[in-house]
């Protein structure tokens, strides 16, 4: 695969051939010397010989003009120049051989800007903080890795980008010659078809077999990767190809001019007929997952929703709709409509059904129907155009009246107008008076979500409303942005913080894959602190063990983060599920000494959160058990972050 | 709504059957509680969230809690007296009987940004 340069070679093989010869012509005096004197005494041996002619010239001679060993351009040099074209700004990875070529380029050769080498001590961190950083920033990172066993680790976090139609770059170094790669650990680090272990839950995959295949490859996977829906790419990078000599071939080795696609919209005649049902319904919802991509998507959805004064439920992988809007309606909001407008949901059948896992129906549950019979059912989705086999992320099959492929935030302008044009004037009073009554339910949802918050919350350990509570009074005079994914707090984060912005709240994680929380979370604070925002990360106790090394990362680019432990001491969805089934089958759960049921507490001994970040640089306290107590600690940390360091607080939290 | 009519029918059953049900101790059921996995899904005070609704304050009658927990088809896993005893059960509504009323939203500062 690598055509090494020979052009430069030849001296030095001279050199070696010469020292091999002077070598032998010793072993050879060495050997014959005994039979020699054997036969009649000879002179005394002289004790060393004179070197030969080319030995001489080596030790001797003036060097030739000093030039680096591989003779030329670095193979390497080239594709850094290729990834500047691009912008990318960050890139995380953990240090790996068979990207040593691209590796030493981009740090001297590109000047370790653009991108900016992070250091990260697992590759699924490395994808996860791209992960998070692009939820902020909406500009995708690139990650270098071992093609076998650093991708190895990093799967998980590609396929949570994979779910949650996240643009990651991930490249992956590989010896790929047989022949010419070294022996021992980068032959079982090497493989045929690395790509081969991501390309179920990637949107395309290369391996360029030369600088020009580079060039063109990787502005492709760009492209890809940033037209709507995203997803990660894959590029297998030879190690040879990173370290042979750039050749011209005559002309200079052309680098493709990067220009975004413009996202695909839903049909016009979909859209028109989708206006009709809408105008003309008594009580239209809206249903939005991943609709918003950019900050401009929620302003559209804004414009849709009062249109036609439609409730708006938000399922919350992006803030799609302000909570503070008082069309923001709950997930049951469903029940009463006669059309559904659903925008980018990862899950369509979950939203107008529901299922109980009770042991019903022979061990696997019941199934029941949220909605009204008749209610017409309208989709825009992106997901449409990208759908493999093997992961069965697209859940189960529900049938829709009016399905559109195509990214709804584009679609969003045509309909609006559409819409508008379609509702007749006799409509209009209706309209108002759906307004009005959704302003009344959204202010008494308000106070009992409030009051549901009052519930324990003197409780120690800690309360999860008054967790975020607390949390919220700590930052809510700064530019503050959550980069947590839900932070299993009962979803008092989105209930009670005023989500209205695009970067308010990163939203989940996709694939729904545990160990994304903490280095997502430290990506996103990257973006925001190059945008001068406070970042608020609630954290779970076990997706931080899975790779706690992203803290010393954070700390060591400097990167500030206010993270609020929810250590509830389990991993308290298996803790529920094993309690579940003990109960469908009469047993009692063995706790083992421990709180939940085997396998699933994170207790005896309890983990020092708080000495952990301490040891990797941040600032630390705790552990909080005491509600009192929250509030100083938290102004305490506050300050800590904006000066620059991060922050934790290890809390004992409730379960929920 | 199915389930609604059974529940209904268990709870008038049950109105017969259990209505000596013995009062419980609160200590114990506070012990019960969180044996018996009531907390995981109900929080340490019975406060819910979002993988189980509100206990307490103001539990329902101890014949309803029972009827429930014993012939649950929702969410909640039924619990049979092979696992949970009735006494048991009397001390838990007895602990949750006991646990204080929360206090109106409107009197934290926290709460009223």
């Amino acid at each position: 695969m690598a055509r090494k340069d020979t052009a430069d070679k030849a001296g030095r093989r001279k050199f070696l051939t010469g020292f091999a010869a002077a070598g032998a012509a010793t072993a050879a005096t060495a050997i014959t010397a005994p039979a020699a004197r054997a036969a009649e005494p000879a002179p005394r041996a002289p004790s060393a010989l004179p070197p030969s002619f080319q030995v001489a010239q080596a030790e001797t001679g003036t060097p030739r003009e000093a030039k680096n060993r591989i003779g030329g351009t670095a193979g390497s040099d080239f594709m850094v120049d290729v990834i500047k074209t691009l912008g990318i700004k960050y890139l995380p990875a953990n240090c790996a051989s068979s990207y040593r070529g691209i590796h030493e380029s981009l740090i001297n050769y590109g000047g370790n800007k653009m991108p900016e080498f992070l250091t990260c001590m697992h590759e699924e961190s490395a994808v996860a903080m791209a992960h998070g950083y692009f939820k902020i920033a909406g500009k995708p990172l690139m990650t270098l890795c071992h093609g076998t066993v650093g991708l190895q680790h990093a799967t998980m976090a590609i396929y949570n980008a994979w779910c949650d139609r996240v643009p990651v770059i991930v490249v992956g170094g590989n010896d790929l010659d047989a022949a010419t790669r070294p022996p021992g650990v980068p032959t079982f680090h090497a493989a045929q078809d690395i790509n081969a272990l991501v390309r179920d839950f990637t949107k395309w995959d290369d391996t360029p077999v030369s600088l020009a295949h580079f060039a063109q490859s990787f502005v492709r996977a760009y492209k890809i990767a940033m037209t709507p829906p995203y997803g990660p790419v894959m590029i297998s990078l030879d190690a040879g190809l990173q370290q042979e000599v750039a050749r011209s071939h005559g002309d200079k080795v052309a680098i493709p001019r990067y220009v975004p696609t413009a996202p695909p919209q839903g049909d016009s005649g979909a859209v028109k007929e989708a206006a009709r049902l809408l105008a003309e319904a008594q009580n239209p919802v809206i249903v939005a997952d991943r609709a918003a991509r950019t900050p401009n998507g929620i302003k559209l959805l804004v414009q849709l929703a009062e249109a036609l004064q439609a409730r708006v439920i938000d399922q919350g992988s992006r803030v799609n709709f302000p909570k503070t809007h008082y069309l923001s309606a709950p997930p049951n909001a469903v029940s009463g409509a006669d059309v559904i407008l659903g925008l980018e949901l990862s899950d369509f059948w979950a939203t107008v059904n529901s299922y109980t896992d009770n042991g019903d129906n022979g061990g696997i549950g019941a199934n029941s129907s949220r909605i009204k019979q008749g209610t017409k059912l309208i989709s825009i989705s992106s997901s449409e155009l990208l759908t493999k086999s093997n992961y069965q992320d697209f859940q189960r099959f529900q049938s829709v009246d009016v399905p559109m492929a195509g990214d709804a935030e584009s679609t969003l302008p045509a309909l609006i107008e559409a819409v508008k044009a379609a509702i007749p004037s006799s409509k209009k009073g209706a309209i108002e008076q759906r307004g009005q009554a959704a302003k009344k339910a959204h202010a008494e949802a308000e106070a009992r979500t409030k009051q549901a918050a009052a519930l324990a919350w003197d409780a120690s350990p800690i309360s999860t409303a008054r967790l975020c509570a607390e949390t919220y009074a700590a930052v809510k005079d700064l530019d503050w942005s959550i980069v947590s994914q839900s932070g299993n707090v009962s979803g008092w984060l989105n209930r009670l913080w005023p989500l209205t912005e695009h970067h308010h709240w990163i939203g989940r994680s996709g694939g729904f894959g545990v160990g994304y929380g903490a280095p997502a979370s430290v990506g996103a604070s990257l973006a925001n602190r190059d945008a001068g925002r406070f970042s608020v990360n609630i954290q779970s106790d076990g997706d931080l063990m899975y790779a706690p090394g992203v803290l010393w990362t954070a700390a060591k680019h400097k990167i500030p983060q206010l993270a609020v432990m929810h250590n509830n001491r389990g991993y308290h969805q298996e803790v529920m599920h094993v309690q579940r089934l003990s109960n469908f089958r009469d047993r009692v759960a063995n706790l083992g000494g421990d709180m939940g049921p085997v396998g699933t507490s994170i207790m005896n001994p309890d983990i020092e959160y708080h000495k952990l970040a301490e040891s990797m640089g941040w600032w630390a306290k705790g552990p909080i058990k005491d509600p009192a107590q929250l509030g100083p600690a938290l102004k305490e940390a506050v300050k800590i972050v904006q000066a620059g360091q991060p922050a934790l607080l290890n809390v004992w939290t409730q379960p929920r | 709504m199915r389930h609604g009519l059974r529940f209904a029918l268990v709870l008038t059953c049950v109105g017969f059957a259990h209505a000596a049900l013995a009062a419980g101790s609160a200590e114990k059921g506070k012990t019960a509680f969180v044996q018996h996995g009531c907390w995981q899904c109900h929080g340490f005070v019975g406060q819910g969230g979002v993988t189980g609704p509100k206990l307490a304050p103001n539990p329902m009658p101890l014949e309803a809690l029972s009827a429930f927990v014993r012939n649950t088809r929702g969410g909640m896993p039924p619990y049979q007296k092979a696992i949970l005893s009735d006494a048991d059960i009397a001390d838990i509504h007895a602990y949750l009987s006991s646990l204080p009323k929360a206090p109106d939203y409107k009197s934290i500062p926290l709460l009223n940004p």
